[in-house]
């Protein structure tokens, strides 16, 4: 889902490959033929796919950490069970995207230990604290309302499996969006304390839920292959119009000011925004987000400390599968 | 400003359900703190559906000695406006995760326990409870299946896991008491069948234990010395913690709808 803003495929590094093969591939995406795991497919269409899923795959898990942040304190018991099981679904949609990803190739073991080394990326998005409970309504409205724009085109990407992955993540995350928007109208039209609350939320969850599209089209030089490849359908800057023409009227129901003074609405009906700060973009890419070192830690430390649970479950499977053997030796 | 507790008069049948909807929520609350730091993410998904099972319970429980106690009290005014003396579920619930270890055992022992307890409630008279009884026994039966997977495989693991859920299984083993004891407020409603008791669930419960942890390689524990005091608020210091998070918003807020 967060992908968008990762997408870097591999135009250089292609391997030289035959050539009658490589056409036969690409004749297969133009006719808009899905690949299937035990197909022939070019090197690069494989790393590039891996490094895209695994990635929405972290991001997904990752993303588990700002909601699960409020859990405990959400405010009605509706909400509490609502919240749980929102981020329980997060957590579904990573182990049925590393699934994904692993029909390529690379092992879930693999990839997760790259995002803990800090060698892959998640969303950055991510990075980002859930400060008030408006925070979580936020979340669902914006961020996973993002990623539904993202994730749309990518139910017909080319690759079979992250398309079917992504059909059911889709009907999910839209889901997420409803429940998320409704926490915001409640907010909304509750006491002024409530209100600012919200108010507060979307100012500054909007401008990093605009990154989450990616850098603007003329500074991306990394789409052309994977549009190609068919894993790509739509460009940075047009998933950010649709986003942000879709929006729009959402907060103007809501009665929230979006924090862009100068946007206007042009003749055709878009709203056109102002400069992104592409600078704390890239600084946050960079690892100075305000949260990137609390996630990646808070990660590291479910993964340490669960260690012996699963060097236990491991050491009993073990067990169970020696003993017909070590019976039948006696 | 912060919202004050609410007054709740208990009658038994209120006292009752407010009891077992406690249960649940408390320890439906414990499990939800492990989302997104489980040792697996498989893990993750299975504590999160065992909090939600719990925390579902707990509402229909609320709703219902909402309706009994006819006060106008509600599932979020019993859940976020009662203080800790006020919270009537059971010690061993409230006990810290811990490692996984722990909180698997806290599950193994209080799911054996509630399978057995929900399964006689279907027979209860009292026909909400039943219906909520064969739902939860339900529930139960796959929390009871989770955690004594667990139990065997960390008994049975390596050293270290053997180690740690054996300190667990000592360290909790003193409020599995707690679970069988029946007060004067339950004496009637047993007496009318409209609650079981548990008293006389405890051979079987004994039984499926003693079999998980001799199959897990683990000792049942020796010491006899059981705590009580949950079911009339007197609680151990970890409750209080987790009420001051789990209502913030609602006594920070009176009065807000969210
Ligand atoms: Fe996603
Ligand atoms: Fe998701
Ligand atoms: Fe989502």
């Amino acid at each position: 889902m967060y992908t968008q803003a990762l997408n870097t495929s591999d135009g250089d590094d292609r391997h030289v490959e035959d050539a009658t093969r490589s056409a036969q591939f690409q004749a297969r995406i133009d006719a808009d033929e899905r690949i299937e795991p035990n197909d022939w497919m070019p090197a690069a269409y494989r790393k590039t796919l891996t490094r895209q899923i695994s990635q929405h795959a972290h991001s997904e898990i990752v993303g588990m950490l700002p909601e699960g942040n409020w859990i405990t304190r959400a405010p009605s018991l509706r909400r509490k069970a609502a919240l749980l099981a929102k981020v329980q679904d997060e957590c579904g949609h990573g182990l049925y995207l590393y699934a994904a990803a692993e029909t390529l190739g690379t092992s879930r073991e693999e990839m997760v230990d790259a995002m803990l080394t800090g060698k892959s990326r998640y969303s950055s998005i991510f990075n980002y604290p859930t400060l008030t409970w408006a925070d979580i309504g936020a979340i669902g409205w914006l961020v996973d309302g993002a990623a539904i724009m993202n994730q749309i085109p990518l139910c017909r990407c080319s690759y079979g499996p992250y398309a079917r992955a992504m059909i059911r993540v889709c009907k999910e995350e839209s889901f997420h969006q409803r429940q998320g928007f409704e926490i915001m109208l409640t907010l909304a039209r509750g006491t002024p304390e409530q209100k600012a609350m919200a108010q507060n939320a979307l100012d500054r969850w909007w401008w990093p839920v605009l990154m989450m599209f990616g850098p603007p089209d003329q500074a991306s030089q990394h789409s052309d292959t994977s549009t190609k490849w068919k894993i790509k359908r739509f460009s940075n800057d047009e998933l950010r119009q649709k986003f942000i023409d879709a929006t729009v009227p959402q907060a103007q129901f809501l009665g929230l000011t979006i924090p862009d003074p100068g946007m206007t609405q042009d003749a055709e009906g878009h709203w056109r925004y102002s400069e992104i700060d592409w600078t704390e973009f890239k600084q946050v890419l960079a690892g100075n987000g305000p949260c990137n070192r609390d996630r990646l830690a808070a990660r590291r430390k479910a993964h340490d400390d669960g260690a012996w649970v699963r060097e236990a479950a491991a050491a009993y499977a073990a067990k169970r599968a020696n003993r017909p053997v070590a019976q039948a030796a006696e | 400003m912060t919202a004050a507790s609410i007054q709740v008069s208990e009658p038994p049948l209120v006292l009752y359900t407010l009891r077992r909807a406690d249960d649940a929520l408390i320890l439906g609350h414990r499990l939800s703190e492990w989302c997104g730091h489980a040792p697996a993410m498989e893990e993750d998904m299975a504590l999160a559906n065992m909090g939600l099972d719990l925390i579902g319970q707990a509402r229909e429980l609320y709703i219902y000695a909402a309706k009994v106690e006819g006060k106008g009290n509600d599932e979020d005014k019993f859940a976020y406006l009662r203080d800790v003396r006020q919270y009537r579920n059971l010690l061993l619930v409230e006990q810290p995760n811990g490692d996984f270890a722990r909180t698997m055992t806290r599950q193994f022992f209080y799911a054996v326990f509630a399978d057995l307890y929900w399964r006689a409630m279907m027979m209860s008279r009292d026909a909400t409870l039943a219906a909520i009884a064969a739902k939860a026994e339900k529930e139960f039966a796959y929390h009871v299946r989770h955690s004594s997977e667990w139990m065997i495989r960390l008994g049975d693991g390596t050293d270290e896991s053997h180690r740690r859920v054996q300190i667990a299984a000592d360290d909790l083993w003193a409020f599995t008491g707690e679970m069988f004891v029946v007060d004067d407020a339950e004496r009637g409603l047993i007496d009318a069948g409209i609650a079981v008791d548990p008293a006389s669930l405890r051979p079987r419960w004994l039984k499926t234990i003693s079999e998980v942890l001799s199959e897990a390689t683990l000792t049942i524990p020796q010491n006899d010395w059981m705590q009580k005091g949950g079911r009339i608020g007197h609680h151990t210091e970890h409750l209080g913690h987790l009420l001051s998070e789990l209502q913030s918003l609602q006594r920070s807020f009176p009065g807000a709808t969210w």
